[in-house]
């Protein structure tokens, strides 16, 4: 059998001397990962095998990863906030040999597995010299809102195929993110950070924003990614910003123009870019041009292989990037006959820009005409008093549904209800009339997902 | 409850570019000005001020003249 061209053992052990995975408490060499393993005498026994990592933490996950990559058949991982409910089904989908799990606690129970391998961060010689000879399948969970997650199958190339290789001659990218690396948006930069030949820096559940930016400026962190509503919080606070980013990425959410604005303010001389990915679809596209939405003459072919176009106003993507199929008995088709993913989100194309407008499910129906939630969210974070906002649906015995706004206040803005009327009025310039917020509430924050995203059920 | 309907009647107008007819008690409401879009709001923002939400009630005969709709709410309490 041919050994596999790209391991991520193999991006990682290069690089630049010392380079690491920190977080607030803990820190992994990225060179030890390559070298050694956290798995003791269980890692040969793991050659081939399905394994699913519920590894308890971001850095053992990451250990794991570099660890089993190219050795695994199959590595299932499950987000930090993952329901040991369904464990049964997703060991069951992914036909899991063995799984490993957190050294420090007692493995779950009844998972009926022979093979339970604790893992840790005192990462010891290996036994054995691996011959990584599997393209090893990466099965990410996709958050279902009810029944067992859905798991979609990845591999390392369609993972990194939006990632420019790193080399010897370019700049070292210390990566931070928001993001856990156990969600798709921190794979991503994980797996950035790997080929960038530089160090990752990452946000311990819980750490304040302020406390991250500080590390984040004493590890020389480059390049930084986040979702917009992890950046407005970045935007509230007053911390110092650091000094050494050059690349601020915004992916996850619809970037709309005032927090993109005001990033370009925090940081003058950085690169903004948001970028467009999703679990099934894969990273798409980033724009770099400092505006909302995308450049029409993105839909069609590129130059890199990605094919997009709009079926009935939403996004599909073509490309070596999406996600293989998902996994499990009757499970969907991923792609559709001409291998399209259908992302569900919405498009609208105005003049040569195509905008976000939202979920194809998001959408509220005022009396028959549709509202997209985030298109209203974003004219009303356009005014200069407001810092986030939240578009969502008020039963109405009239028109079945109204608009209804949830304002939060920049700090020193006072509540009043001129403001309201404001923001209402803002709206009515740019909004058909039933698209306007027949209300406005101000709050003092909005509920965030443990993603990082606007919290929409209510 | 009969000058906070019209207080509410005339803002939603107004916020709305709508000319409103004099509001008597026969007025039929789909004569008085007000889109279905502005009754909504109306409902809506009644519920906010008044606290009192008939149309929740389940089985009542709907108001079709603005002496009803107050009528509405004033038992609706």
């Amino acid at each position: 059998m041919p050994l596999k061209s790209l391991s991520l053992a193999s991006l990682v052990e290069t690089g630049a001397a010392g380079r690491s995975i920190w977080m607030r408490d803990a820190v992994v060499s990225l060179e030890d990962c390559a070298r050694k393993t956290g798995l003791g005498g269980s890692f040969e026994l793991l050659e081939g095998k399905s394994v699913i990592l519920l590894t308890g933490d971001q850095l053992k996950t990451a250990a794991a990863l570099i660890d089993l990559d190219g050795w695994a058949r199959r590595l299932v991982l499950c987000p930090p906030d993952f329901e040991l409910r369904h464990l049964g089904a997703v060991i069951r989908d992914a036909q899991v040999d063995a799984l490993v799990y957190d050294g420090q606690v007692e493995p779950p129970v009844e998972t009926g597995l022979a093979l339970l391998a604790p893992c840790g961060l005192a990462l010891r010689q290996r036994s054995i010299v691996p011959i990584r000879r599997f393209e090893t399948e990466w099965a990410l969970l996709t958050s279902g809102t009810t029944g067992d997650p859905k798991m979609v199958i990845h591999t390392l190339a369609t993972l990194m195929g939006a990632i420019a290789p790193g080399h010897d001659d370019r700049p070292v990218q210390n990566w931070a993110t928001f993001y856990d690396i156990r969600r798709f948006g921190g794979l991503q930069i994980f797996l950035r950070a790997a080929a960038g030949r530089g160090s990752l820096t990452l946000r311990t559940a819980g750490e304040a924003v302020e406390d991250f930016l500080d590390r984040v400026s004493s590890t020389e962190v480059t390049h930084i990614s986040g979702t917009p509503s992890h950046w407005r919080l970045v935007l509230i606070g007053s911390a110092a910003r650091p000094a050494a980013i050059e690349y601020v990425r915004l992916s996850g959410e619809i970037s709309d123009s005032a927090v993109l604005n005001a990033l370009a303010s925090l940081f003058p001389g950085a690169r903004i870019a948001h970028a467009y990915a999703s679990t099934e679809a894969g990273v798409a596209f980033e724009v770099e041009d400092g505006r909302a939405g995308f450049p029409a003459s993105l839909l069609g072919e590129s130059d890199d292989g990605v094919t997009m176009k709009l079926v009935d106003g939403s996004l599909a993507i073509r490309s070596n990037r999406t996600a293989l199929r998902y996994l499990g008995e009757g499970a969907p088709e991923l792609r559709d006959a001409e291998g399209f993913v259908d992302t569900a989100d919405m498009i609208e194309v105005r003049g040569e820009r195509c905008f976000f407008v939202g979920r194809r499910g998001g959408i509220i129906n005022v009396g028959g005409a549709k509202v997209n939630p985030e298109e209203v969210e974003a004219v009303i974070n356009l005014h200069a008093g407001v810092h986030a906002s939240l578009v969502k649906a008020r039963k109405n015995p009239v028109t079945g549904a109204l608009v209804e706004a949830v304002v939060v206040l920049k700090a020193g803005v006072q509540e009043t209800p001129g403001l309201r009327d404001e923001i209402i009025a803002q709206c009515a310039e740019r909004l058909a009339p039933y698209k306007v917020p027949a209300l406005v509430r101000f709050a003092p924050s909005l509920a965030v997902t443990a993603g990082g995203k606007l919290l929409r059920q209510t | 409850m009969r000058s906070t309907i019209i207080s509410a009647i005339e803002r939603v107008a107004f916020e709305q570019k709508r000319t409103i007819a004099p509001l008597t008690d026969d007025l039929p409401l789909v004569e008085s000005g007000l889109d279905s879009l502005c009754l909504a709001i109306l409902v809506a923002r009644l519920e906010d001020i008044t606290g009192r939400d008939p149309f929740g009630l389940g089985d009542v005969s709907l108001p079709t003249t603005f002496g009803e709709l107050v009528a509405f709410y004033e038992h609706a309490a």
